[in-house]
């Protein structure tokens, strides 16, 4: 059934979405977003260990459903799994107002200079895709600003020398007390001539925007914040564009496909509601926002007879350089208690190892972990303790509050063969075929994520650990929560998916605006980068794009 | 579960994580925690817990002539070590299954009275922030934290 045109429709409320529909209502264009999810809170999660975001033993709180909405996963030995979205290997993000924003653990890193130039700065390397970006870390500062000042950001990055240039300050001063690993990281860092400072985080450490500031509390990543101090899109730019009444956010509604004709142009979106009914909504101009697999998903599950393998996949580049962010780093055990009960735990970072070091093409930022659930710590178990028993239980006991974790994301070399696309056989509960999931990282940015795992473990040291271990990273399929890299941004339409203004190449008014579009993933948790791409190619799209009347 | 295969299984866990100055896994109800899940998340693991009791009684009879239950600690650690080895994948899931039970939220019928959380010295629930756990829970814990 055709529902009245709007100006725009935007799939997906998570990070980019609800910033591009708080833009084009600011500029009076009506709008609506649909979500596939609900407008979840903490009491859809609670505190619980084993059933929230970043650990869904015993389910996602935050979506997708656990039925009716597998993916199929290839291992590297060609293997496929049927997975659902609390298991391993499938990927998940979240499914919810607000998306990966409602639960972060809410680091708002700006990508550095670098980040944008990969190729020119290091080469390529063989076996990668790796490219620079259409655009440069210039030409997106002021949206990194209006991100930081608009959705809040606290912290404090001048003693970072290795920073891309900023206007302005950030709006909030880090949390405090900073804490007891914070202490003595920063000593540890300081005698080996490093750079260590404050975190930014999308995260009140005073109260802002009407709202409190974070109480310190051991739940936070995988967790929607109780006091809403943490920032995300259903708390900041979401509520303000609701609020001027040009805009309607549909949730539980999903989209099958984009509606296009022959003249590569849209007409709208085809969607099912939470009754499994069929409807049709007519837009001037259409935003896929789904995140890296599912915006992937739909541009290929909307072929037409003038787009057989479907939407802006002529080269087929659709769906292709999947990356997220390889994590290692190191455990170090001291002999006094570390641990004091503050969240959100993850306080210090440097960024001496993001660009310019030997052996490696980027690199990337390390912090120490998030405060950790004791359930999560089975994780640093080191390798000559035992899995059970009398030895294990004294470990336990002994490490839990005197271990700290330091780790990164190292930025990935993308791989043209990891990638997204539509399974053959399986589909959802919509009856919509599902995202597929295959093919490797690429072997440098392996040797990356071992130097970097070395350089935490010297940082751990140098900061009083009597005893430390490696966290190194396995093989298989990148993606996970910092998903990336599927319909690459470029100005050659037969290397790209989108053009600088995130628009597809083939189309005259489909745009994608999420980490899809990211070229490369930097050495830096790419929250604060998707949102302010999203206010950019929200006012590029206000700027270039009709809207109707009224 | 049968009430056999419950003790049964209780030994198992109790020699994963062993009581000392601290709970183990049998006070801290990892077993009930399993069998509350096998009606829920678990369901499709309910056949591999049937067989894997099975097996581990198996070979206790087979090498003591008696249940897993009824043998020494010392016997039951050298049993499943061996066990460990000849049925990993059933191993694998009891023992990723117990430090759930062990350690994870008492919502779900483990972690009685927050054992673990006290073993390694992180407080129970603070009340703090907007309460969403029940007031009742926390004042049967002797006080608030």
């Amino acid at each position: 059934m055709a529902l009245p045109m709007v100006d725009a429709v935007i799939i997906g409320a998570g990070a980019g979405g609800p910033v591009v529909a708080k833009e084009l209502v600011s500029a009076g264009w009506r709008v609506v977003l649909l979500e596939r999810g609900k407008w979840n809170t903490p009491w859809d999660c609670l505190k619980d260990d084993l059933h929230n975001q970043r650990n869904s033993t015993l389910g996602n709180p935050f979506g997708p459903e656990d039925e009716g909405n597998p993916r199929v996963i290839v291992s590297m030995d060609g293997r496929e799994t049927i997975t659902a979205p609390w298991e391993g290997g499938y990927s998940n993000n979240a499914a919810c107002v607000g998306g990966g924003t409602l639960s972060y653990g809410a680091m708002a890193w700006r990508f550095h200079p670098n980040d944008f130039r990969m190729a020119s700065q290091y080469g390529v390397p063989a076996g990668s895709t790796l490219a620079d970006w259409p655009i440069s870390y210039d030409e997106l500062e002021p949206y990194y600003e209006k991100a930081e000042w608009e959705m809040g950001v606290s912290g404090d990055d001048s003693n970072n020398p290795f920073k891309g240039p900023r206007k302005k300050p950030l709006p909030m001063p880090p949390v405090t007390p900073q804490g007891h690993e914070f202490e003595l990281l920063d000593k540890g860092a300081r005698k080996l001539g490093l750079h260590p400072f404050h975190i930014p985080m999308l995260r009140n450490s005073i109260p802002y925007n009407g709202r409190p500031a974070c109480m310190r509390c051991r739940w936070c990543v995988g967790f929607a914040c109780e006091v809403d101090a943490k920032n995300g899109t259903q708390n900041t730019v979401l509520p303000v564009a609701l609020k001027t009444g040009r805009l309607e956010l549909r949730t539980e509604c999903m989209v099958k496909e984009i509606v296009t004709d022959a003249r590569g142009h849209a007409s709208g979106v085809r969607y099912f509601d939470r009754e499994g009914e069929s409807w049709e909504q007519p837009a001037r101009v259409v935003i896929c926002s789904g995140g890296a697999i599912e915006s992937a998903r739909l541009l290929l599950n909307s072929a037409t007879a003038t787009f057989p393998h479907g939407l802006g996949n002529r080269y087929d580049w659709v769906g292709r350089n999947l990356q997220g962010h390889t994590y290692t780093g190191a455990w170090g055990l001291f002999d006094e208690i570390t641990y004091d009960d503050l969240g959100p735990g993850a306080t210090i970072a440097i960024s001496d190892f993001n660009h310019g070091n030997p052996g490696m093409r980027g690199g990337g930022v390390l912090c120490n972990e998030f405060i950790r659930l004791p359930y999560q710590f089975l994780g640093a178990r080191p390798p000559e303790v035992p899995r059970w028993g009398q030895g294990f239980k004294d470990w336990l006991r002994l490490a839990y509050r005197r271990t700290i974790s330091v780790m990164g994301p190292t930025q990935e070399m993308p791989v043209f063969d990891s990638r997204v696309q539509i399974d053959p056989r399986v589909r959802d509960k919509y009856g919509i075929p599902v995202a597929r999931l295959s093919g490797p990282r690429h072997p440098h940015t392996l040797e990356i994520s071992a130097i970097q795992a070395k350089h935490a473990e010297d940082w751990l040291k140098a900061a009083g650990a009597v005893k430390t271990w490696l966290k190194l990273s396995g093989q298989g399929t990148s993606g996970g929560q910092h998903q990336a890299g599927t319909c690459r941004m470029g100005n050659d339409p037969q290397t790209s998916v989108v053009d600088r203004d995130c628009r597809v190449h083939d189309l005259d008014n489909v745009y994608v605006v999420d980490a899809s579009v990211n070229v490369t993933n930097g050495g830096f948790n790419p929250a604060l980068t998707i949102l302010a791409n999203a206010y950019r190619v929200g006012e590029r799209i206000a700027k270039t794009q009709a809207r109707g009347r009224g | 579960m049968t009430a056999e295969e419950a003790h049964t299984l209780e030994a198992w866990c109790e020699c994963l994580i062993p009581e000392d100055a601290d709970p183990g896994a049998r006070r801290a109800g990892a077993v009930r925690y399993i069998d509350i899940q096998l009606t829920r998340k678990f369901k499709r693991h309910r056949k591999a817990y049937t067989q894997a009791i099975a097996a581990l009684d198996g070979l206790a009879r087979q090498r003591h002539r008696t249940t897993f239950a009824a043998l020494s600690f010392e016997d039951r650690t050298a049993l499943l070590t061996a066990f460990e080895k000849s049925n990993g994948k059933a191993f694998d899931m009891v023992l990723d299954h117990t430090l759930q039970g062990y350690l994870g939220s008492p919502r779900h019928g483990g972690n009685r009275d927050y054992a673990s959380w006290r073993m390694v010295g992180v407080p129970p629930m603070p009340v703090r922030g907007r309460l969403q756990y029940s007031l009742e829970e926390a004042a049967s814990r002797g006080g608030l934290s």
